[in-house]
């Protein structure tokens, strides 16, 4: 348990709304262990990417994390000076995202953009150096005739590429932490393949960690170590990724699994979880899921279940967890 | 390899000008028919005015004939385009000095203008907009915001006159009428502030508008989040990230309104008998002088189109896209 990078302790992130104040990510716990990935999985609007965004302090108003401890390497970013967090950004904890396509700034060449953030965690390196380092990393990232790509914009890259660019840009400068929010959802599926490749054997040549925000479970099964499973601004359930998968323990995470199309079984339909994610505003007392849930009983609407260990390094927030009904 | 690549960039942004200065020669003839066709629905005879009040009509018929106006409306104006391509804009019919030669006495006097008002009302202009922008709806915010609408409001001979009375007149502290000298000399150049202070004045307002909405717009973009997630220091956030690519569409909405400020030169200069080209064609309109009239116009229009090439142009060297295409 000591050898976590990130600890992520009771984050709260609230926006100010006309209605008051409402909590996109409310009381998550997690921990990203050194060298590891931690996959946060969710569907849109559950908090996933505020949460990311919360760790890099990167919440736009009229959001705020409003309660909470993010601690990297045992150091309280939340309680860092903006000059002191901006030296953390990139160069110990770096970040993708979704939009290949709209998250590198047009007007600038892709070398300009990697050695910008190059420049900016080590304002003494010469020119030549830069540029050095910064094709460096374009090979890094398998990027062909990174040479030539230095002097391009954007625009003159395919999706594919533009995300591989980022990923350079990302790794620039050595971080510890990568946080790729949704990196692949974007791309077609060949290329969201090489992407997680890249990010994986990367992983093994650095050895940072990554937590890896995806909707998406087939990413997830095939790159993460750790599953934490979000809901309506929760974890629900946390777990070794093959435990996760093989042994679920949240209805909502049955659900998700039973929501995935497979080849390798003969199913009539698939199951689809009943209702949609309640908007934070209106959220359900109680167990957030219940109303959704097909194994609710009385208690569920009047108690909201703490994350609690069910099983050994299995974790999940359900008063009825484990159930056998469940496998069933 | 850089150096190549900042060639080629340099010849697409010149391919790029010709092939819109190629595109604003039927523009240009287009202006020259309406300025033309203007000057014939004007319900005054040249000749008349030529010949003065007491001519006869034997002489009227003599300077009618003189002057080409007796032939068919289109064997006029082709006549009048063959001089034009020869650089031939007749001669004024009230003093008889060649239009050419009144242009070019003129024109530097309005290029000085322009470009003074410009130099100082865009970047206060862009830099009011990126600081509105950045902290939008903060009490900045309003203030800059509710100077700019006055900007628009107020008519530049208004602003004028008021800089003219107070300034000029009541405190005498810089001279409000005329032309001392080309901008180099000191005279010259005090007598250029108020003119380009009223001019630039109309102009900050509409400028700084457009720089908040652009520079809002990619505030919220994701390239911005990129940025900051970098941890680039919020100052070249927001210049080289936010303002440097609100930059492309601000130029052109700058590029547009200049036609405005042309209008606003010719009542500037009016207001403070500044010797420019503005004031010329307005003497000449009032005074029947077709000539002149058909000149400033075209003197004008060419300002315009020419400044719109430049805007093209600007805009090919900002956005990389628009290069490419």
């Amino acid at each position: 348990m000591t050898d976590d990078l990130l600890r992520i302790d009771g984050l709260r992130t609230v926006f100010r709304t006309h209605g008051g104040e409402i909590a996109a990510v409310d009381g998550v716990d997690l921990s990203v262990p050194r060298g590891r990935t931690l996959g946060i999985v969710g569907e849109s609007g559950c908090g996933k990417s505020v949460l990311s965004l919360s760790v890099m302090r990167l919440v736009a108003h009229p959001g705020r994390v409003a309660a909470g401890h993010v601690a990297l390497d045992g150091r309280d970013l939340l309680s860092l000076s903006n000059a002191e967090m901006r030296d953390v950004r990139g160069s110990q904890v770096a970040m993708i995202f979704q939009e290949p396509m709209t998250s590198l700034n047009p007007v600038h060449t892709v070398g300009f953009q990697i050695t910008e953030a190059m420049r900016a965690h080590d304002a003494r390196a010469s020119k030549a150096d830069l540029r050095d380092r910064a094709i460096d990393a374009l090979k890094r990232v398998r990027i062909p005739a990174p040479e030539r790509r230095f002097d391009e914009y954007p625009h003159q890259l395919s999706g594919g590429m533009r995300q591989r660019v980022m990923i350079a840009m990302a790794l620039a400068c050595k971080p510890k932490l990568l946080i790729a929010d949704e990196p692949t959802t974007a791309l077609d599926v060949t290329v969201q393949a090489q992407i997680l490749d890249l990010l994986r054997d990367l992983q093994q040549e650095t050895g940072m960690s990554i937590i890896l925000i995806t909707h998406d479970l087939g990413v997830v099964a095939e790159m993460a170590d750790e599953v934490a499973v979000m809901y309506a601004g929760r974890v629900v359930e946390r777990a070794p990724a093959g435990a996760l998968f093989g042994d679920p323990m949240h209805p909502y995470t049955l659900g998700l699994l039973g929501s995935v199309p497979r080849l390798d079984e003969e199913r009539e339909n698939l199951l689809a979880i009943e209702g949609s994610v309640p908007p934070p505003f209106a959220l359900p007392k109680g167990c957030r899921f219940h109303p959704r849930c097909p194994f609710a009983v009385p208690e569920c609407r009047s108690e909201q279940p703490p994350l609690r260990p069910i099983a050994e390094g299995h974790q999940a927030a359900c008063l009825r967890a484990p159930v056998e009904a469940f496998a069933a | 390899m850089a150096r190549r690549q900042a060639r080629r960039r340099r010849n697409n942004v010149l391919r790029h000008a010709i092939h819109r200065l190629i595109l604003a020669i039927p523009v240009m003839f287009g202006v020259v028919l309406i300025g033309f066709l203007l000057m014939q629905v004007v319900p005054t005879d040249p000749a008349t005015v030529r010949a003065g009040p007491t001519a006869t009509p034997d002489v009227i018929e003599a300077i009618r004939s003189d002057l080409g106006l007796d032939q068919p409306l289109y064997v006029q104006f082709g006549l009048y385009v063959w001089r034009l391509l020869h650089g031939d804009l007749g001669s004024s019919i009230i003093n008889n000095v060649p239009v050419v030669q009144e242009l070019g006495a003129t024109i530097p006097a309005t290029v000085e203008l322009m470009v003074a008002s410009l130099f100082w009302s865009i970047p206060l202009g862009i830099l009011l907009g990126t600081l509105a922008a950045y902290w939008r709806g903060s009490l900045l915010d309003r203030a800059i915001m509710a100077i700019s609408v006055a900007g628009v409001s107020v008519p530049v001979f208004f602003l004028g006159l008021v800089l003219i009375w107070f300034v000029g007149f009541q405190w005498q502290l810089l001279p409000f009428t005329g032309r001392a000298g080309p901008f180099y000399t000191p005279e010259g150049a005090m007598s250029l502030i108020l003119p380009a202070i009223t001019l630039g004045g109309v102009f900050i307002g509409p400028v700084a508008r457009m720089t908040r909405t652009a520079v809002l717009d990619v505030l919220t973009a994701d390239h911005v989040r990129t940025a900051r997630a970098k941890g680039l220091p919020e100052r070249l956030v927001v210049l080289r990230h936010a303002l440097r690519n609100a930059l492309v569409p601000v130029v052109t909405l700058v590029g547009l309104q200049i036609g405005f400020l042309l209008g606003g030169a010719v009542v500037t200069e009016t207001v403070f008998s500044w010797p420019g080209v503005g004031r010329l064609a307005v003497g000449a309109i009032l005074s029947s002088d077709f000539p002149m009239a058909q000149g400033c116009i075209i003197v004008l229009s060419l300002g315009f189109i020419l400044v719109n090439l430049a805007v093209d142009v600007l805009y090919a060297a900002l956005d990389p896209r628009v290069r490419a295409a």
